[in-house]
């Protein structure tokens, strides 16, 4: 429950209200490991605390990385904040994408708009073991091609020749030559093999609704989708009941949740 | 080299149509390419074609005064631009423009209207085909009013 110290040692900016800081742990100096898809606390000292996904590589336990979004005045500070500053973190928590149970199947990652950053975690495990899965997609969804977010790393892993991706926004203008659309339409010429496929979901609810559509549409068992869901997070080890979904506390039931065992809460409006 | 019964049989957006039809629609059709930045289609002038993409990627823009053209939609291989000929007043609301290289096959819309009137069997299997594009199209344009991706406010 006690934040450790974390030290800003970069700051990138990924879009006009998003940043990327890695940190490096504070005076205690303790590597920092987690599972793609847990979160953390991030507390700026004197303003606030906010729960922020991890969007770093597990495999490089020395350097925590998360992408922020200003949105309020927390993250807004967040934002704000430059090399060297110091931040609180609590964590890790909550639940991992299932990526080991993922093994010799087709992945398909589906993002929208800043549901690429909970996402990019499993990416990195996947491509790391990328002869143990079948075919990769990552088919993703931005509100235009100046929202992308890891433009650099989408690039390379485009040059790949084992991910296929996909690249939809919803309007552009200008020099953007690739597709503007729906991430479902990307998700209906996807060529995956629904029998045989995972697919990890992050993104606006809206968006995973009609995506979770979309993919049972194309014959994907809701056993075989996984979510990442949202709610407003306070303590993070279930006790403060602000995240509460239906039966479930996001914060240590999730964030990442099976469908098939949230379908009947996700379909009600008031929760 | 196919003829164009056989480039339209192989065309998801016809595929199944009885062969006689086939025919019907092939009478009606012929093949084009445009280059990139060429439009296919011009806001405002009269509807009298629409086009089956069989390589590349379209674009459907819309003019903005002020602004830079808005694409709203692409389109590509497999799928069709343009419906606007199938209900009067025949006019598109939008430009189409070519993103890179692409192939199409132009179908003449008072060829195929007329075709339609005298064989309302072949009206209403077309319908059956434009429909779901059409409706599926209204779907994504009400997500994309949505601005999921949106700041929450």
């Amino acid at each position: 429950m006690v934040p450790r110290p974390f030290r800003i040692i970069s700051r990138h900016r990924e879009t006009r209200d998003t940043i990327t800081l890695a940190l490096m742990p504070g005076p205690d100096g303790q590597a920092f490991s987690f599972e793609p898809g847990q979160f953390n606390m991030l507390y700026l000292f004197g303003v606030g605390e906010i729960p922020v996904s991890i969007s770093g590589d597990p495999a490089s336990p020395r350097r925590l990385v998360h992408t922020v979004r200003a949105v309020g005045a927390t993250s807004a500070g967040l934002c704000g904040l430059a090399r060297g500053d110091m931040i609180g973190v609590r964590g890790p928590f909550g639940t991992a994408w299932p990526v080991a149970d993922a093994l010799g199947s087709d992945v398909v990652f589906v993002a929208g708009g800043l549901g690429l950053a909970p996402l990019r975690p499993a990416i990195y495990q996947v491509l790391s073991e990328r002869k143990r899965y079948g075919r990769v997609f990552l088919l993703y969804g931005a509100r235009g091609p100046q929202d992308i977010l890891y433009r650099a790393e989408l690039e390379r892993w485009r040059r790949r020749l084992d991910v296929d991706i996909d690249i939809t926004v919803d309007h552009a203008t200008g020099d953007w030559h690739g597709s503007v659309g729906v991430v479902t339409e990307i998700v209906k010429r996807a060529g995956f093999d629904p029998d045989h496929a995972v697919a990890m979901i992050c993104g606006p609810e809206i968006m995973m609704r009609f995506t979770m559509a979309a993919l049972q549409d194309r014959g994907v068992a809701t056993e075989q989708i996984y979510v990442s869901m949202e709610r407003n997070m306070k303590c993070a080890i279930g006790f403060c009941g602000h995240c509460q979904f239906g039966p479930s506390f996001i914060c240590k039931d999730g964030p990442v949740m099976r469908f098939d065992r949230i379908e009947n809460v996700f379909s009600v409006r008031e929760v | 080299m196919k003829t164009l019964d056989q480039i339209l049989a192989e065309h998801p957006f016809f595929a199944g149509l009885e062969p006689r039809y086939l025919a019907l629609v092939a009478g009606c059709a012929k093949n084009l390419h445009f280059e990139a930045g060429e439009y296919l289609i011009r806001e405002g002038e009269s509807a009298d074609q629409f086009f089956v993409i069989r390589h590349g990627k379209v674009a459907v823009e819309v003019h903005v005064p002020g602004r830079p053209p808005v694409t709203v939609q692409t389109v590509g291989e497999g799928e069709i631009v343009g419906a606007s000929w199938l209900l009067p007043p025949y006019r598109w609301a939008y430009d189409a423009k070519a993103i890179d290289f692409v192939r199409a096959t132009a179908l003449d819309a008072k060829c195929l209207r007329e075709k339609c009137e005298e064989d309302h069997d072949l009206g209403y299997d077309l319908m059956k085909r434009f429909l779901p594009v059409v409706v599926s199209r209204l779907h994504t344009t009400r997500m994309q009013l949505l601005d999921v991706y949106g700041s929450p406010r």
